[in-house]
């Protein structure tokens, strides 16, 4: 409880800081961190769209357990922003109604595995709902889920659950790793015809970055975030930036590593990556859920029956354990680490001078 | 409008024997509306039967019947206006006929051509719900959302009684209580969940006592009078729609036939249980009441059952008129925007089907 509670805390303080100390650039852009991004792409597309209502548990005066929904409803008033009772699949359910009847919700649902109540909602109605009723009944709507670990959370706070939703037909499932995607593609997510399954990474909140608000974003394009000759590393979310870390130490060993940011997860884009590892002939997949049957797995998967040909070593996955996600303590153990990332680019066959083909 | 507390006895106007009964609280609707409500219990019954004959002879993947329920069905469906909306469960079809949705077009889930046979928007009927409960929960945004638009509707949201253990139940009649949401809850209490009596379900003095724990009315009404369905019913759309709120009621009533074709009832309850039923027949009793105002003669009783005969046969012949399914619409709306890989598994069925349809080349081995 303390620690939940302590959670809490860090997350608004470090937040609140966030969005009363942002910075504007001369170009008209801001370094902001994602909460504060996510904050504005919610307020943006509120002020946009009299059809988005915001709603979930605490996301009224507190500005949610992240603070990603502060001053909304002090701004926009309860009919825009409101708290509802503690019930996930009440929160999703209603939000199906609510697209039935014409609105575009955007739900938030606090943490990845208190989401599990709302599942059978997700995916016997948000994802078929269209399906079912051949186009008559759509589902714009949006569920926001702070997704991973790297904040110390308790149990239940900090899995990655992306397989469940990437794996239901009909749904959309993205996750940014920088301020400017998060800002952008939740502005997407808000506009799309599908539903979207909106991942923040938590360890991401409080990084900051420039932010144009002008800038839009097409779901379901990856976004290539280094290039390199040698391999290429291809991550989402939080694991990125352990990616890019991986990607510069291995320079100092002469390496030249590309990373690619997945940003959504399905709809993959096949093209973009494709593109990467049959040029770099070498890759390694990295993400923090479970490897066995993940999403990573069905990276590993497509680049094996797309890029055969190409490769001149197995396609390589780094990711977390298939074990429960590890309590506070052990994280650093379970969380997939630039070190690892690189042990794993050691099997690739580079030589020190460059790739060896 | 406060929490009240249903009756010890369920509200009835119109007993077995068809004899109506005074009520200070609910009146008798008038005799056009009884007549109505007849025609639509006559066609309900024959849409039951007809749709198991039509499973009897593989037409039908399955049809849950509502024999014996019709009452509950038909009382809720006209209880509401046009602009009101109805979210029904797999055992309502007979609410939904009487919605005006085309008889054939609400088996279309039943018979297999798609999930959902009709287009929620032109009768206000959301697609029939499978899995119990969640139904209830999108019943409540959709009244939320009404709110939010201004716009006069009314939702009336329709379940059985096993349904009223799952979460979701609690969870949609705490939201639409706690936002005040224009929703009549409208459990049908058939006493069996497949084959699970009511008394594994609840050990609550009535499931309309649920009502008073989330801060809404709760009623109870029997079942098989329509008369009385109708006016309990039409008293909690009319309070939803002047802002009351929320309510809930449970109409006792008994389901006739099995689950579904697939349950054998004989292992868990007593023929002599269901005989009792069928003295309390909701279409003997209201043909009986008729008949003794004088509002229904042999003239009228020979046009509704002319009327329902159509009816079963224009039933007939569509469900046995089979649609060539088209592959396509595996693809089509699973997303607003087509993912590349539904294209390419388009392309890849599409391909196959092509290649099944031609001729193998003489002694060609694949």
């Amino acid at each position: 409880m303390s620690i939940v509670h302590h959670e809490r805390e860090t997350a608004g303080a470090a937040a609140t800081a966030a969005t009363s100390t942002t910075t504007t650039s001369a170009s008209g852009t801001e370094t902001i961190s994602m909460a504060a991004a996510l904050n504005r792409a919610l307020a943006d597309a509120i002020a946009a769209d009299p059809d988005v209502v915001v709603f979930g548990e605490d996301v009224g005066p507190l500005g949610g357990v992240f603070r990603i929904t502060d001053g909304l409803a002090e701004r926009f008033g309860e009919e825009r922003c409101f708290d509802t009772p503690l019930a996930e699949s009440g929160i999703v359910g209603t939000a199906v109604g609510m697209a039935m009847n014409g609105m575009r919700p955007v739900v938030e649902l606090q943490f990845d595995a208190f989401a599990l109540p709302a599942f059978e909602q997700i995916v016997s109605h948000v994802a078929k709902m269209r399906n079912r009723t051949q186009g008559a009944l759509t589902m714009p709507l949006v569920i926001r889920i702070p997704t991973g670990g790297g904040i110390g959370g308790v149990e239940h706070h900090c899995d990655s659950s992306e397989a469940y939703y990437a794996h239901t037909p009909g749904l959309t499932v993205v996750c940014p790793s920088t301020p400017q995607d998060a800002y952008s593609m939740l502005r997407a997510a808000i506009a799309s015809p599908d539903p979207v399954i909106f991942l923040e990474p938590k360890k991401r909140y409080w990084a900051k970055g420039e932010v144009d608000t002008t800038v839009t974003a097409t779901l379901g394009e990856a976004r290539v975030v280094r290039e390199g000759a040698d391999a290429t590393i291809v991550s989402y979310g939080a694991s990125v930036v352990a990616a890019l870390e991986a990607a510069e130490l291995a320079r100092d060993d002469g390496f030249d590593i590309g990373v690619i940011d997945v940003r959504t997860l399905t709809p993959f884009d096949d093209e973009t990556v494709c593109a990467a590892v049959r040029r770099t002939g070498r890759a390694v997949v990295v993400a923090e859920a479970p490897g066995f049957a993940s999403v990573a797995s069905e990276i590993q998967a497509r680049l094996s029956e797309r890029c055969f040909e190409y490769l001149e070593a197995p396609v390589r996955r780094v990711t977390g354990f298939d074990a429960p996600f590890a309590p506070p303590k052990y994280e650093h153990w379970y969380l997939p680490d630039a070190e690892r990332i690189l042990d794993a680019i050691d099997t690739l066959g580079l030589s020190p001078t460059g790739a060896t083909r | 409008m406060e929490a009240s507390l249903p009756r010890d006895e369920p509200v009835q106007l119109i007993d077995a024997d068809g004899t109506a009964h005074d009520d200070p609280e609910f009146p008798l609707p008038d005799g056009d509306t009884l007549l109505r409500a007849y025609r639509a219990l006559v066609e309900g019954r024959r849409f039951n039967d007809e749709s198991s004959a039509l499973v009897r002879q593989g037409r039908l993947a399955v049809y849950p019947s509502s024999h014996g329920q019709e009452a509950s069905q038909i009382g809720a469906a006209l209880a509401l206006a046009e602009q009101d909306w109805l979210f029904p469960t797999y055992r309502d079809s007979v609410t939904i006929t009487a919605r005006g949705v085309r008889p054939a077009e609400v088996l279309t889930l039943l018979k297999g051509d798609w999930h959902s046979g009709y287009d929620p928007a032109v009768h206000h009927v959301a697609p029939q719900a499978t899995p119990l409960a969640t139904q209830l929960l999108h019943a409540v945004g959709f009244a939320q959302a009404a709110q939010h638009r201004h716009q006069d509707a009314v939702v009336l949201a329709m379940c059985g009684d096993g349904a009223t253990s799952e979460g979701d139940f609690h969870e949609a009649l705490n939201f639409a209580a706690v936002f005040r949401a224009p929703v009549v809850f409208f459990v049908q209490n058939n006493g069996f969940a497949i084959s699970v009596p009511l008394a594994r379900q609840t050990a609550a003095p009535s499931l309309a006592h649920k009502a008073i724990g989330y801060g809404m009315p709760g009623q109870r009404v029997d079942g098989n009078d329509a008369a009385a369905v109708l006016s309990v019913v039409g008293a909690a759309v009319e309070r939803a729609r002047a802002g009351g709120g929320p309510s809930l009621i449970e109409a006792h009533t008994y389901r006739m036939q099995a689950h579904t074709n697939a349950d054998d009832d004989t292992r868990y309850r007593d023929r002599a249980e269901v005989a009792a039923w069928e003295g309390r027949d909701p279409l003997i009793r209201m043909r009986a009441h008729l008949a003794s105002t004088g509002a229904l003669d042999d003239a009228t009783a020979a046009d509704i059952g002319a009327g329902a005969d159509r009816m079963a046969a224009a039933l007939r012949a569509a469900i046995t008129t089979d649609t060539a399914p088209d592959p396509e619409n595996l693809f089509r709306q699973v997303r607003g925007i087509r993912s590349p890989q539904l294209v390419e598994q388009r392309e890849l069925l599409l391909d196959e089907i092509r290649r099944s349809a031609q001729p193998t080349p003489a002694g060609g081995a694949r």
